[in-house]
């Protein structure tokens, strides 16, 4: 995730100063993994370097003095790219599980195992992201779904090797 | 572990030359929800209907609530499945004549009730699974997440110990599919009713509270602390 950019484009909807952005950060997509204040103002000293984010004045309260940030022009135009630059869909040719699964069999262990372990595993959580889904919103539904398909397809390929066991063993033998 | 309400011991069952079931085991004890998972053509649904006494398998032993279904004889094994027993399938369960409250109400009308007493019963049911709008439609004339709410009330009206739900969410897209499984598994945590869920789908299983595999007849059960 690009905290740079998810924060450019938090400060579309005006000036905030941090501790404004991690709590809007937290909210919206922090779920199991908030911002911490050093990525925050670690962040924002680039964006501010890099001429995308400017100072837009200095809130005074009971505490120290907050320094509030604008996006700027070229910060704007940033965001643009970034959102209409397609994510590059991640290949899965370097799996942990099928390495598992070849070394068993070529040790004579039974990969059966190796997948209905893995299997187990995948579903507890996937369990868990759906007893989650019950008491949450919308956006933690989406989030958790987004979850579930991605473990839904890595428990499909169980299966699916599961059935060709016998022959993948052969193979790798040969 | 708790006594098991149902249990298929050393079960065998054989289509010809096609053996379905090889000595597979299961259970499932009162309120749980157990998902039981594999590729198609695997045995999942031959497991269920054993269990429902649908099946008589070949060898081996389903007891439930400690009688042998197998010992048992046609009509009190017909009436356990009536008033013990609630079904829901892919599809074509709903009679198409009738509407949705008459659909619901059937079961409770072939054990005795009334028709005022099983429609009104009925009828809250439908609203718990928030179909109620549907009540005086034909099956024909409802969507397929509405009908399958309508037969998971049909399921649920008897006040059944178990609820066999085979591929419940097959013909559904994901939303609905993903609607019918929460109110089958609330209504049914709510009920005490366990829930014998058969599916290929992880998502659908994801649900239970375990699972069982059935692979080449075979039944696997991993546990993962």
């Amino acid at each position: 995730m690009s905290i740079g950019h998810t924060l450019l484009g938090l400060l579309e909807h005006g000036p905030r100063h941090g501790y404004d952005l991690k709590r809007a950060y937290d909210e919206h997509f922090g779920h199991d993994r908030p911002l911490h204040y050093g990525q925050v103002y670690a962040t924002l000293s680039r964006l501010l370097k890099n001429g995308l984010i400017e100072e837009s004045g200095v809130e005074h309260g009971g505490g120290p003095d907050r320094k509030r940030y604008a996006v700027t022009t070229e910060g704007v135009t940033d965001v643009e790219r970034w959102l209409a630059t397609p994510e590059k869909p991640e290949p899965y040719m370097q799996s942990t599980l099928y390495t598992k699964v070849v070394i068993a069999l070529l040790s004579a262990r039974d990969a059966e195992v190796v997948l209905d372990t893995q299997r187990a595993a995948h579903l507890k959580t996937m369990r868990e992201l759906t007893d989650r889904k019950r008491g949450g919103d919308l956006a933690d539904q989406l989030i958790c779904d987004h979850a579930l398909f991605h473990l839904e397809a890595d428990l499909r390929w169980l299966e699916l090797t599961a059935a060709r066991l016998a022959e993948l063993g052969k193979q790798v033998r040969s | 572990m708790t006594e098991p309400l149902l249990k298929a011991d050393s079960i065998v069952k054989s289509f010809g030359p096609t053996k379905a079931l090889d000595s597979a085991s299961m259970s499932v004890a009162a309120g749980e929800v157990v998902a039981v998972m594999g590729p198609s053509g695997s045995g999942k649904s031959t497991m269920l209907h054993c269990l429902a006494g649908i099946l008589a398998p070949d060898a081996g032993t389903v007891t439930y609530a400690g009688r042998d279904l197998g010992a048992m004889p046609d009509v009190p094994r017909s009436t356990l499945r009536r008033t013990e027993f609630g079904f829901v399938f892919q599809f074509g369960q709903l009679v198409p004549e009738l509407t949705c409250v008459e659909n619901v109400a059937l079961p409770l009308r072939l054990g005795g009730r009334k028709r005022r007493d099983a429609e009104a019963l009925a009828r809250e049911w439908l609203a718990r699974l928030e179909v109620d709008d549907v009540a005086a439609k034909r099956p024909g004339e409802v969507s397929g997440g509405q009908g399958q709410r309508v037969a998971v009330a049909r399921a649920l009206v008897t006040g059944p110990k178990v609820i066999f739900a085979d591929e419940p969410t097959g013909a559904l897209d994901s939303l609905n599919g993903e609607h019918v499984m929460r109110l089958l598994t609330d209504t049914a945590r709510e009920s005490g009713a366990a829930v014998i869920l058969v599916t290929h789908e992880a998502r659908v299983a994801a649900y239970s509270d375990r699972e069982v595999i059935v692979r080449d007849g075979h039944t696997r059960q991993v546990e993962f602390a």
